[in-house]
C-alpha cells in the first residue's frame, strides 16, 4: 500500500480506479479518461493534488536566501500571494525538481514541489539552511485540489460564496489567504483555475461541494494529457539532473538579469551552452508517440520524453529533446514500434484554453 | 466480470468465436478493455497475412500504453474491422461485439486448446 491523500476514501467510493504515482496511491481516473479531459478544456474538473508537498519557509533571510537556491528570482516577487515557477538546480545545473513559491510577506514564503521529488527536495534545501536563520516546515497536514477550466472559477464560486470576495481580484499567478484556505490562480493544464489548499480534513466536504457545483472528478490520466497538451514538463519525465533547464525548454525561468545574484547552478549553465532543446512533435501518419522513442531530424537525431494521444487535437503528440539546430516545421522521423512515422516539429503549446494551438 | 459463456479465451485476453463458416472470429475481453481504459487506435492484420497461434498480429493502444494482440489460432488472416478502427472507442463500448479480425484456421481443433469462459475467469480474477 502506498501512501494516501485525504480524499483516498472519497475517490473509491466515487469508484476511480487507483494506481501508484511516486509512491502516492492516486486516482488515475474515475470512468473515462478522455471524458475528464474534456471537462477541463471544455467546462470545469478538480484534481486531488495533495501528494505534492508544500514547505512553509520563514525567517528574516528567506528572500536572499530562495534567491540562491533558486534559477528563477524571487526578487522580481513584489505583491503578496504572488507566485514564480522555478527550477531548483544542481551546482553542475541539474535540475533537481520544479517549483512553485508563493510570496506571502518579506519573511515568509510557500514552495510547493513534487510527490516524487518531495523528500529530496526538503532534505537539499534543508543541506542549504543550515545557519541560516530559517524555519523549514512540510506541510503534510494540508491538502490540494486543483480546479481547472474555462468554468472552473464561477462553479468554485457557486460552491464558496463566502471566498468569491477573496479570490475574484486574484490575476493569473496569484493567490491568497481566505477563511483558513489558501488559493492560487494557478494550474497545470493550460486552462483557468484555481489550486486551493486547505487542512486535511476539510477536503472530503471541499470536494463533495466542488461536485455539486458541477465540476468532474478528474484523475491523474487526465491531468498528464493536459499537461501535454499545454506543454507543460513533467518533472523525472521530461526532465531531471541529468539535465538543464535551458536543455528543457525552461530558459524563460531562468532570470539573469541580476549579475550578481549567485544562484546555486548558475555558473554551470554559463560555462556549457546547452547542445539540446525541447521541441513539441505533432505525428502525422497514424499511431501514437510515447515516452523514449528514437527521433531523426535533418539537424540531428533525439528521443522522445513524453508521448500521447492528445484529445483536444484528436491525434497524437509529444515532446522530444533534439539538437538545437532543429527548427520548428522542420520535419521528423519517429521509430514507433519498428516503424518510422512522419511528424512536425512545433513550438508548444499544443492546446490551451480550450483550442488547438498548432 | 462480463464473460460470455459461449466465447472461447487466450490468457492474453482475447476472445475467439467459432462461426458457422469455419473462420473464427477474434477481439478482445471486457476485462482486457476495462484494464487498458480508453482505447483510441487500432493496428489491424492485413487480410491475407498467415499467423501463427501465439503470434503478435494487432496492436491496442490506449490513452495509457500500446498492447500486443495476439493470434488466438494459427491460419489466414480474412478480415479486419475497419469500423473498429475508424471507432477504436467501440472496444470500450462494447469489447464483444466489437471484433478486431477473423482467421480461417489451419487446424480448428486448436480452438480446443483455449480457455473456456469459467477458465479465463480465474485468469482475469488473478491478472
Amino acid at each position: 500500500m502506498g501512501n494516501r491523500t485525504p480524499l483516498h476514501d472519497t475517490h473509491v467510493a466515487a469508484g476511480a480506479k487507483i494506481v501508484d504515482f511516486a509512491g502516492w496511491d492516486m486516482p488515475i481516473h474515475y470512468g473515462s479518461q478522455i471524458a475528464e479531459h474534456h471537462a477541463v478544456r471544455r467546462d470545469a474538473g478538480m484534481f486531488d493534488v495533495s501528494h505534492m508537498l508544500a514547505i512553509d519557509l520563514e525567517g528574516p533571510e528567506a528572500r536572499p536566501w530562495l534567491r540562491r537556491l533558486l534559477a528563477n528570482d524571487v526578487g522580481r516577487l513584489g505583491a503578496a500571494g504572488k507566485a514564480l515557477y522555478s527550477c531548483m538546480l544542481r551546482d553542475d545545473g541539474g535540475v533537481i525538481d520544479d517549483l512553485i513559491v508563493y510570496f506571502l510577506s518579506p519573511t515568509r514564503y510557500r514552495i510547493v514541489v513534487n510527490a516524487g521529488t518531495a523528500d529530496k527536495d526538503l532534505a537539499w534545501m534543508r543541506a542549504r539552511a543550515e545557519g541560516a536563520g530559517l524555519m523549514l516546515v512540510p506541510r503534510r497536514d494540508l491538502a490540494m485540489i486543483a480546479v481547472q477550466g474555462p468554468r472552473a472559477r464561477e462553479r468554485f464560486w457557486a460552491a464558496f460564496p463566502a471566498l468569491r470576495a477573496a479570490t475574484e481580484p486574484l490575476a493569473a499567478f496569484q493567490g491568497g489567504e481566505a477563511d483558513g484556505w489558501f488559493v492560487a490562480r494557478t494550474g497545470y493544464t493550460g486552462e483557468d483555475g484555481f489550486e486551493v489548499t486547505v487542512p486535511a480534513a476539510a477536503a472530503p466536504a471541499a470536494w463533495h461541494a466542488l461536485q455539486a457545483a458541477g465540476v468532474t472528478p478528474c484523475g491523474l490520466g487526465a491531468r498528464d494529457t493536459l499537461r501535454l497538451e499545454a506543454g507543460m514538463n513533467l518533472y523525472g519525465q521530461d526532465m531531471d539532473e541529468a539535465v538543464g533547464p535551458v536543455e528543457s525548454g525552461l530558459a524563460w525561468t531562468v532570470d539573469l538579469r541580476d549579475a550578481d545574484r549567485d544562484f546555486v547552478g548558475r555558473r554551470a549553465l554559463a560555462a556549457r551552452p546547452p547542445e539540446r532543446q525541447l521541441v513539441g512533435l505533432v505525428l502525422e501518419d497514424k499511431g501514437i508517440l510515447r515516452a523514449h522513442q528514437r527521433v531523426i531530424c535533418g539537424a540531428g537525431e533525439g528521443e522522445t520524453t513524453s508521448g500521447s494521444y492528445a484529445p483536444t487535437l484528436d491525434r497524437s503528440v509529444a515532446l522530444a529533446r533534439v539538437p538545437v539546430a532543429v527548427r520548428p516545421g522542420d520535419e521528423a522521423l519517429v521509430e514507433v514500434r519498428g516503424k518510422m512515422l512522419r511528424a512536425r516539429v512545433v513550438r508548444p503549446p499544443f492546446a490551451r484554453h480550450g483550442k488547438a494551438m498548432i | 466480470m462480463n464473460i460470455p459463456a459461449e466465447l472461447k479465451y487466450a490468457r492474453t485476453h482475447e476472445w475467439a468465436r467459432l462461426e458457422a463458416d469455419g473462420t473464427v472470429t477474434v477481439g478482445i475481453t471486457d476485462h482486457a478493455q476495462e484494464a487498458l481504459g480508453d482505447i483510441v487506435f487500432l493496428e489491424l492484420p492485413e487480410p491475407g497475412r498467415r499467423v501463427k497461434a501465439g503470434e503478435e498480429c494487432a496492436v491496442v493502444e490506449s490513452v495509457k500504453a500500446a498492447s500486443d494482440i495476439y493470434a488466438p489460432v494459427g491460419g489466414e488472416i480474412v478480415a479486419a474491422n475497419q469500423d473498429a478502427v475508424d471507432a477504436p472507442e467501440s472496444v470500450n463500448q462494447d469489447a464483444y461485439a466489437t471484433w478486431l479480425f477473423r482467421i480461417r484456421p489451419d487446424d480448428a481443433a486448436e480452438l480446443g486448446g483455449l480457455l473456456d469462459a469459467g477458465d479465463y475467469a480465474r485468469v482475469a480474477e488473478s491478472a
